[in-house]
């Protein structure tokens, strides 16, 4: 099984048929643990128990990232190799990966109320995470703005790869103007070590993140293949009634 | 290399003509500083602190408005399709149809700095970063901006889709800019180090932005 053999739309959709359920499953029994885990983790000496935002905040930030380096392979798999289904990796990756980015930006906002005193500060992670987050959305307006899905797959791998080359530049930049702007740094998570206690469970909701859109990637794309096949046939359909 | 003269030429030339649009973004440049000043009130001092951000800001837009004529215009009378077909490289095309953009919208926003920081109160030094900096960076703004340009002609769709996905792009030259402005106004950085980066980010623009546009019209265009 390579990856040509799953060019065929069909051959891919019995196959994620047999698989979905599996990985549905396996990611609820990982979360399940993870967050069991997570809850009964210590206290923060610090941060008390708000600490344990960060089970949910850092594997929503990390997927964030994660996402868009999938679309930028996709983008590559449209350009270089036309494969069939990169389109459709890339058009389905797009909105989740934006949900992760809103959910990493909506616990790190809930998480710096009780540690900074405010709702947002222009932290440098939480700007360029926030900028990230637009280009998520501009790249959702592209798909949006045209009716003909080839033509926009083709606009839309263009676009993730200069923001695949831009995003370090920006990420960067922000970087540089935060410490312009903002000599006293914001306090952060306590040092280069993190204790066993909370590396454990971070490190497996990490892989229940992944799972989950490993999950949610692949039942997008079905979607995605049913309803282009849905819109052939009423195409064909209004054609005929027309002729 | 004469094609590619000749095609600066033409575009230079149908820009400052009637109907050309390339001065409008100098207007539209002052209008927005002139806004500013109602929106803060007129008071010199803090518009001396606010100035090179409200300059930066206010080429940033104009030159945002222009973009949409980088190849919309040549799109609409098949001129477009002649140029993709041509031998020369379209990479190379695309490149110098951004020169001559930036030397007929571009260079008149850094030429009318001067002016409009007499409005906003800033002196000698102060006006000289400001256009220094913009004289930098905004190629920068119309090689990144060309890649929304391309992308928009392609799919028929102009205005507020090309804003949407070049703005965000245009955050670090922004950035870089005002830095280097300030670096030079007040310190107490000094001016080379992010004036060096804005002009690194103008020399990146340079590579990517043709091939990314030449990309965008070659897939887009068929």
């Amino acid at each position: 099984m390579t990856l040509i053999d799953l060019a065929n739309p069909t051959r891919f959709l019995s196959l994620t048929a047999r698989l979905l359920p599996w990985l549905a499953a396996a990611t609820a029994i990982l979360l399940a643990i993870g967050l069991y885990q997570s809850a009964m983790a210590p206290d923060d000496y610090q941060q008390g128990a708000t600490v344990k935002i960060m089970f949910i905040h850092v594997p929503n930030a990390w997927l964030s990232m994660f996402v868009w380096g999938v679309m930028s392979l996709a983008a590559l798999g449209t350009l270089v190799w036309r494969h069939p289904l990169a389109d459709v990796a890339a058009k389905a990756a797009a909105p989740i990966g934006a949900a992760f980015t809103f959910l990493a930006l909506v616990t790190g906002s809930l998480w710096g109320r009780p540690m900074w005193g405010t709702y947002w500060e222009w932290d440098a992670r939480l700007t360029s995470v926030l900028i990230l987050f637009l280009m998520y959305l501009g790249l959702i307006a592209l798909w949006r703005a045209v009716e003909d899905p080839s033509r926009a797959a083709r606009a839309a791998a263009i676009l993730t790869l200069v923001g695949a080359i831009n995003l370090p530049i920006i990420k960067f930049s922000v970087d540089w103007w935060n410490t312009l702007h903002q000599p006293a740094s914001v306090m952060r998570m306590g040092g280069p070590a993190l204790d066993r206690a909370f590396l454990i469970p971070l490190l497996v909701m990490a892989v229940a993140f992944s799972l989950l859109f490993l999950t949610l990637h692949l039942a997008a794309m079905r979607n995605e293949i049913l309803r282009r096949r849905v819109r052939t046939l009423q195409m064909m359909q209004a054609s005929r009634r027309s002729a | 290399m004469t094609a590619l003269a000749a095609l600066i030429r033409r575009d230079i030339k149908i820009a400052l003509r009637v109907g050309g649009g390339a001065l409008i973004g100098v207007l539209f440049f002052l209008t927005v500083v002139v806004l500013m000043p109602f929106a803060v009130g007129p008071d010199l001092a803090l518009l001396t602190r606010l100035g090179p951000a409200i300059l930066w800001l206010g080429a940033l837009l104009a030159s945002l408005l222009t973009l949409d004529r980088l190849f919309m215009a040549d799109h609409e009378d098949g001129s477009l399709d002649l140029i993709v077909m041509s031998r020369t490289p379209l990479e190379l095309t695309c490149a110098a149809k951004a020169l001559a953009h930036w030397l007929a919208a571009g260079l008149p926003l850094v030429i009318a700095t001067p002016v409009l920081g007499l409005l906003l109160n800033l002196d000698a030094t102060a006006t000289s970063a400001v256009a220094l900096t913009l004289l930098a960076g905004t190629p920068a703004l119309t090689f990144t901006g060309m890649i929304g340009a391309a992308l928009a002609v392609t799919l028929h769709r102009g205005g507020l889709l090309l804003a949407v996905l070049v703005l965000p792009l245009s955050i670090p030259v922004l950035i870089f800019g005002v830095a280097a402005s300030e670096a030079a106004i007040t310190g107490p950085l000094s001016f080379g180090a992010p004036f060096s980066i804005l002009c690194a980010l103008s020399l990146v623009s340079f590579v990517v932005g043709p091939f990314a546009a030449a990309a965008s019209l070659r897939h887009g265009l068929d």
